[in-house]
């Protein structure tokens, strides 16, 4: 065991793994973290705490999973390079195994020009590929980047993002295999829409064999509406969203005129397409589990793992 | 070169409200190249001021010069009397001619008229673009002569981020993907597997993070 993380060990077990997503609240309101942990107990294997997503400042990733950790919801840290160097970093990552965080996500970061603090300065002193290498350098060389040694090294369990649709395609399964290269133990993909093209990505991954070293759990989530599902495809960098998806979900609401029955109809439908694709992607061989991406929307963790017959979690 | 783009109007004229005689000092290289700071742009701002300043009820007395180069201590000397002559000075040259004009003639307030926007080099008429961070330790050699320092919006080593769309950034679609141009050379040259090694931490040492620079050169020291 590298970490002994829940995580880990059901990915070891070789049981098809479930992650969540919890996103910190703009404010420094903790009952906020009480009751998404609520919901989502239970449904997770371990859940993503991301670190200011879209450069927007929110509550403090190792903050929250400080929250969650005695409460036995596991978190996976997101880290991005955006705002820390490689001192900060570390310095971050020895805290927070402290206080009993075992899950790294290691992130480049969304530019801050998508936030809301525009004027930011970045920092990106080190990427991604990069951190994976100083968390792996932290836990198996027992060494800081600048190669000093470490007394008591912190042993995280580290993941990495990984978008199968981003340009140029070609090159997708190659950084994926610089990642693992790099020392990645699992992989989170981008939000899978377009079911085929992943599984040509997957293809090539498998025929590398790079789903033996690495993990691979496929990046899923519902659709609360026809509009969310057309941003999606128009306006989201990296989001491959195809047509037949966005009609899933205007069709969903055709010929309901109730506004709160339309709305309903269409939060059961995107619900139900993500436990279609979860279904579909666990075809795909080299698929290890699916990580589920629930914006502002944990309630639907409850109730797509059951329907994905995914619940109860298993016990390690 | 250095690509720099002249302030607004409304900008300098608040930066000269409290002085009567203003130089508009030119300079004769990087920025007369890309037409925000040479003779020809002096002498527009200089008319455009006279015209504003007259309308506002507060006619400045505008001269005008242009030197070789403002970054140079032989070019500055010359105009030492025209200096003088003036309550203040606004230059058209980047930073460091600006900075020059300070160090060289401290007895005046040099003004800067331009922002100073990149290193860079002219794409078409009218069009400029970004090409050299100045680092301190060129990467050139490993990425296919296109650096992902100053051309990929995170800096990235070892991109391309996710964010990479149709050959376009994230940030933006004017923005062309640093790391989609590496590859597609990469490719090109037939170098594709190179691209597998992952690249270390920078030393960021060499570049803004070490601090200001200096080059010391013995060979040359007389």
């Amino acid at each position: 065991m590298k970490s002994g993380s829940n995580l880990e060990k059901i990915l070891e077990s070789g049981q098809f793994v479930v992650t969540a997503e919890l996103g910190p609240p703009k404010n420094a309101d903790r009952r906020v973290i009480d009751k998404k942990a609520g919901i989502l107990k239970g449904y997770a294997d371990a859940v993503n705490i991301t670190d200011n997503q879209t450069a927007v400042v929110r509550m403090a990733s190792i903050g929250v999973g400080a929250m969650l950790v005695p409460i036995g919801l596991e978190p996976i840290i997101q880290m991005t390079c955006r705002d820390r160097n490689r001192i900060a970093i570390q310095s971050d990552l020895l805290g927070a195994y402290a206080l009993g965080m075992r899950n790294l996500l290691c992130l480049t970061g969304d530019h801050q020009s998508f936030g809301n603090h525009p004027g930011a300065k970045n920092v990106f002193d080190i990427d991604s590929i990069q951190l994976i290498r100083v968390v792996k350098d932290m836990r198996d060389e027992k060494k800081f980047q600048c190669g000093e040694e470490i007394a008591v090294e912190p042993r995280f369990f580290i993941g990495a993002a990984e978008n199968p649709f981003a340009a140029p395609f070609d090159f997708r399964a190659t950084r994926l295999a610089k990642k693992a290269n790099a020392g990645v133990d699992f992989i989170q993909t981008q939000l899978i829409y377009n079911v085929p093209k992943f599984s040509r990505w997957m293809e090539e991954v498998y025929d590398r064999g790079l789903h033996e070293r690495v993990k691979i759990l496929a990046g899923v989530g519902p659709i609360k509406s026809p509009a969310v599902a057309r941003y999606m495809r128009d306006k989201v960098p990296g989001l491959d969203v195809p047509n037949e998806i966005v009609e899933r979900m205007e069709g969903a609401g055709k010929g309901i005129e109730d506004k709160k029955a339309r709305a309903e109809a269409w939060r059961k439908a995107g619900v139900q397409l993500c436990v279609d694709i979860i279904n579909q992607v666990r075809q795909i061989p080299g698929v290890a589990g699916v990580h589920i991406m629930a914006v502002e929307w944990e309630e639907a963790i409850p109730e797509i793992v059951p329907l994905a017959g995914l619940y109860p979690r298993p016990q390690v | 070169m250095i690509i720099g783009e002249q302030k607004s109007l409304e900008q300098i004229k608040a930066m000269l409200k409290d002085y009567h005689k203003v130089l508009i000092l030119g300079c004769g290289t990087c920025v007369t190249v890309c037409f925000a700071g040479g003779e020809k742009e002096v002498g527009i701002l200089a008319s455009a001021l006279r015209m504003a300043t007259a309308i506002d009820g507060d006619a400045k007395e505008i001269s005008e010069a242009t030197i070789q180069r403002q970054c140079e201590w032989e070019y500055i000397d010359p105009i030492a009397e025209q200096v003088r002559q003036a309550d203040v000075v606004l230059s058209l040259a980047c930073g460091i001619g600006v900075q020059a004009m300070t160090e060289r003639l401290p007895d005046k307030i040099t003004l800067p008229g331009l922002n100073t926007r990149f290193l860079g080099l002219p794409m078409e008429q009218g069009i400029w673009s970004e090409r050299c961070a100045a680092c301190g330790d060129c990467v050139l050699d490993r990425f296919a002569g296109i650096c992902p320092i100053a051309r990929c919006s995170k800096n990235l080593l070892n991109g391309p981020c996710g964010g990479s769309h149709d050959g376009k950034c994230e940030v933006s679609d004017d923005i062309e993907c640093a790391w989609q141009l590496i590859y597609d050379r990469m490719l090109q040259l037939g170098k594709l597997q190179e691209l597998e090694q992952v690249q270390p931490p920078k030393d960021w040492a060499t570049g803004r993070a070490g601090g200001p620079k200096k080059i010391v050169r013995e060979d040359l020291r007389i």
